[in-house]
């Protein structure tokens, strides 16, 4: 079948989708984008995910062609080429990044939580943080410098000096 | 040679973080790529006309093979090649330290999830579904499913009931390789063979299977060669075992084939063995075309080694004051269907197997089996992990026994600088360990449980499941104190090699350190380029890629690589330095006996001198290779397990704080603190980032992280079932490092990622056991252990 959908705001078109595939393994495989990872594909361990229309999900989870005609957004799109993202300087910076493979899954579910907390005009409390990263599933860091780099980055958004 | 449209990157110098030299946190080189989602890890490996390989595996944990027909697999459109071992040029049979596992099955498959044949297509799941279509007829036999009953030794029935010599291994058992059920039997005997004491306490430990559940699945991409061999570009720990492997399964000289580390997601053991390496070279060279493997979740808890399961039998005496007078131990460990690395395992569990105790008199056995389990081998604390939840659970049973605090027990029993190990080795640099509790035992402790209307659900066990609100909600508070050997021990020869160029590009110096050291997430490229600009005095530093074009730099394992690799940039350095300041002598003309590298330049603070890099080495590029070893270790001596075994300790304490829902089982741990010597932090938030991450596999294998096994078959062979700390079950962590240096190691160093692995999960352990009173004698602790139903 034939896919087509928006993938970090660029208009994309793939021919010869297999319909047992997911969105995981079009971007994957098909786009040319592996940053989003392939670390359980059942919907464990959210090293996946990315957003569909604004949503946070796990790519691996999604029928490929349940993407048709919709928004995608992976952490190849979270900054501009040659920038990054104030939550992607926060991991490094807090040294929350360690074999990385978790990382992209936990940049994209970070930017959903800074960006819905910053629209209320709050930074998220720790629990808040747990709460929304409870789904992706780190083995290096322990995660203590994974809320570093959370907290780090809602200071910076919010315009705090750190 | 043709290289992958994606390939592993190495560390270009334009995407470096912040930098410094040792002592500095230096940003990670590959951060950048990694946050970007560029860094090409194995799975993400991708050529234009490449194949997908897969592999089909046993289903069964014994059972002969009468026959494989790889035709009707062969029929499927898409299929490029199906292969078996028959199609093995070299040798059929691989492993670390004995040759004992088949490449693809031969006769007989000793374990569920053996590989037996491998499909290459043109798409993954093709290729799956045609290995389904391989037809293997199995005549399925009995498994063997006990280490003890492997060796034909008796059970233990009663814990108060001392077990019968064991001698002779029984002929009753079924032998699953040509040599017995053996692999190792490691002995300790010192001191009085018949000691008496005036306290006894007697105690029956088992710790469960753990996996190293690293989140990058075993993957690589082989591509076949113009002169016949073939490049193979893989996740791993140690790109040289794998070469010599493969090398040998192939038939092939080391020149045609080549290996380039690719990214890797996370080791902690688990990549130490082959697992698709020699499968993907085999279709790539069958088929004459790139093939990637990358095995899923599932394929991955039967495609690598676990965490050895133990079932140990501690006995310790003391007297009435607390001294410890003896301890005898008899430690099994499950080694599975192949060996691996059983024997170094059981080493370890041996030597170190009585924790960092003063022990006058000893009797350890320690047994590693071969049985029809997944095969075990390294993972993290690497058989110091098991005997660790045992000798502090002894501790704790014996501070009960005479009425002592449980610290002050093990302060009073503790090594120091000058004791002997149980091995008779004397511990020659700082040992801690009494410090190391004591701190603990300073921290503050966190605040009590909120009771009525203060109650927060998720600092409750259970959490938003909304299971209790304090009812029934004990806390526990539980100290645990480890170590464990850095390096390889026992003899084995112990190096690493590093190549370091120094040369002047676009009037700037740089720096390129070339090893073949497995970065694996742990930050060795950070501290490989700290250590080049502590020693050349150079900001720019190049981490070339990862490869076997340059000689072994050993397995990135055993808390090794910031010492041995670190060590061998190090002595490059050294080389390259003193030929840069020997031209700079010639060119100032005289001697200048301060001269040193700062800041790109040669300076002398004597004298003021200040050249230039570019103008002492104009054009030239000064590049030296060494070969590196720490100081010799020496085998023990089989009857008595004397000798100088072991390169350098490390020690590391926790205090863990638990609430316990004594009603439902659940277990909150409310907070973990950790106290370790580094001997010298070369990159402190890394060394933090080592301790965090190393008590939560602690704390996992304590409370939630077992594979099951019945009767030989994986019960669990997913994340849904197989389950690892997430963030909500981390607790805030009080971290102290301490940095005695040990005068023997680079820079003063000790090794770091695995001693935190080890004294986390004991200090859980005797948390819950305080807050219930229980004796919890097995981890993973379940809930129906804290019920009782």
């Amino acid at each position: 079948m034939r896919l087509s959908c928006s993938v970090n705001g660029t208009p994309r078109e793939v021919d010869d989708v297999w319909e047992g595939e997911s969105l995981l393994y079009v971007l994957r495989e098909r786009m040319g984008l592996p940053g989003s990872k392939n670390a359980c594909e059942q919907g464990e361990c959210g090293s996946c995910t990315v957003y569909l229309d604004d949503v946070p999900v796990c790519a691996c989870l999604v029928a490929a062609g349940q993407a048709q005609g919709r928004e995608v957004g992976t952490v190849e799109g979270l900054a501009p080429a040659g920038e990054l993202h104030p939550v992607q300087e926060a991991f490094l910076e807090a040294g929350a990044v360690q074999c990385g493979f978790c990382t992209p899954g936990l940049l994209v579910a970070t930017d959903d939580l800074v960006a819905r907390t910053r629209a209320e005009g709050r930074k998220p409390a720790d629990a808040e943080i747990r709460e929304a990263l409870a789904g992706n599933l780190c083995r290096c860091t322990g995660y203590e410098k994974i809320l570093d780099a959370v907290r780090l980055a809602a200071d910076r958004m919010a315009g705090d000096a750190r | 040679m043709s290289t992958p449209t994606r390939a592993p990157s190495g560390a270009p110098a334009h995407l470096t973080g912040a930098g410094g030299g040792i002592g500095a946190d230096a940003q990670r080189p590959d951060g950048v790529l990694k946050v970007r989602g560029e860094f090409a890890y194995g799975s993400d490996l991708w050529m234009d006309d490449m194949l997908w390989g897969v592999t089909l595996r046993s289903p069964h944990p014994y059972a002969r093979i009468r026959s494989i027909d790889v035709g009707p697999a062969l029929a499927v459109p898409g299929v490029h090649a199906v292969l078996t071992s028959d199609d093995v040029p070299g040798e059929k049979v691989y492993g670390l330290e004995l040759a004992d596992q088949p490449v693809l099955a031969l006769d007989v498959v000793r374990y569920q999830g053996e590989p037996v044949a491998l499909v290459a297509a043109d798409h993954p799941d093709t290729a799956r579904r045609a290995a389904a279509r391989v037809v293997v007829d199995y005549e399925v036999w009995e498994p063997v499913t006990d280490a003890r009953t492997a060796l034909g030794h008796p059970t233990w029935n009663q814990v108060h009931e001392t077990p019968a010599e064991v001698t002779e291994l029984s002929r009753e058992s079924a032998h699953l390789h040509p040599q017995g059920n053996l692999v190792r039997h490691l002995k300790i005997r010192r001191g009085d063979p018949e000691p008496t004491a005036d306290v006894v306490v007697i105690g029956e430990y088992e710790v469960g299977m753990q996996d190293q559940a690293f989140l990058g699945p075993e993957s690589g991409l082989a591509v076949p060669a113009e002169d016949g061999g073939v490049d193979l570009y893989v996740a791993t720990q140690w790109l040289h075992v794998d070469q010599r492997q493969i090398c040998a399964a192939l038939g092939m000289p080391e020149d045609k084939v080549r290996l380039t580390l690719a990214g890797v997601g996370g080791a902690f053991g688990g990549r130490e063995d082959l697992s698709m390496h020699v499968h993907a070279c085999l279709l790539a060279l069958h088929t004459g075309r790139p093939v990637k493997m990358s095995y899923n979740r599932e394929e991955s808890f039967f495609g690598h080694v676990h965490r050895h399961p133990a079932t140990m039998r501690y006995e310790h005496g003391a007297t009435r004051d607390g001294d410890l007078v003896y301890v005898r131990a008899t430690i099994y460990l499950d080694g599975g269907a192949y060996a691996s690395s059983t024997p170094a395992v059981v080493g370890n569990a041996g030597t170190m197997g009585l924790g960092p105790y003063v022990v006058p008199n000893v009797h350890v056995d320690c047994y590693g089996a071969y049985t029809n389990n997944p095969p075990c081998g390294a993972m993290r604390g690497f058989g110091s992990v098991q005997t660790a939840f045992a000798y502090e659970s002894q501790m704790d049973a014996l501070a009960a026994e005479l009425g002592m605090d449980p610290v002050e027990l093990r302060c009073r029993n503790a090594m120091e600088e000058g004791s002997v190990t149980p091995n008779g080795q004397v511990v020659d640099s700082a040992a801690p360990v009494v410090e190391l509790l004591r701190r603990l035992e300073a921290m503050p402790m966190p605040p009590a449980p909120a009771t009525g209307a203060d109650v927060d659900l998720r600092d409750m066990p259970g959490g938003v499941s909304n299971t209790t609100h304090g009812e029934g909600v004990r806390r526990g508070v539980g100290y645990a104190v480890a170590y464990k050997n850095v390096a390889f021990s026992e003899g084995f020869d112990d190096h690493s090699t590093a190549r370091v160029r120094l040369e002047v590009v676009g009037g700037e110096a740089v720096a390129t350190v070339h090893t073949a050291a497995a970065e694996v997430g742990q930050g060795l490229v950070t501290v490989e380029q700290q250590i080049a600009r502590t020693e050349l005095g150079v900001e720019r530093v190049v981490v070339a890629p990862k490869d076997t074009a340059v000689g072994s730099a050993g397995s990135t394992s055993a808390s090794r690589q910031t010492y041995v690799t670190g060590g061998a940039v190090k002595a490059a350095c050294e080389a390259v330095r003193e030929r840069v300041l020997s031209r700079a002598r010639d060119l100032v003309g005289r001697a200048v006996p301060d001269l040193r590298l700062d800041g790109g330049k040669v300076v002398s603070d004597g004298e003021g001198v200040a050249l230039t890099l570019a103008e002492v080495l104009a054009d030239d590029v000064v590049e030296e290779t060494l070969e590196w070893r720490h100081r010799r270790t020496e085998p023990i001596d089989p009857e008595t397990g004397q000798g100088f075994a072991h390169v350098q300790y490390a020690f590391s304490a926790h205090r863990a704080v638990v609430d316990v829902d004594t009603e439902l089982g659940l277990v909150k741990v409310v907070e973990m603190a950790c106290t370790q010597d580094v001997g010298k932090a070369i990159n402190p938030q890394a060394v933090i980032g080592q301790i965090q991450g190393g008590t939560a596999q602690g704390l996992g294998l304590a409370v939630m992280e077992e594979i099951l096994v019945r009767d030989g078959r994986v019960q669990n062979p997913s994340f849904t079932d197989y389950l690892i700390p997430t963030v909500l079950d981390m607790p805030p962590m009080r971290i102290e490092v301490l940095e005695y240096a040990d005068p023997h190691a680079p820079y003063g160093l000790r090794g770091v990622g695995e001693a935190p692995n080890i004294s986390s999960g004991p200090a859980v352990l005797a948390a819950i056991r305080q807050a219930t009173g229980l004796p919890l004698t097995r981890v993973p602790v379940r809930p129906e252990h804290l019920t009782g139903t």
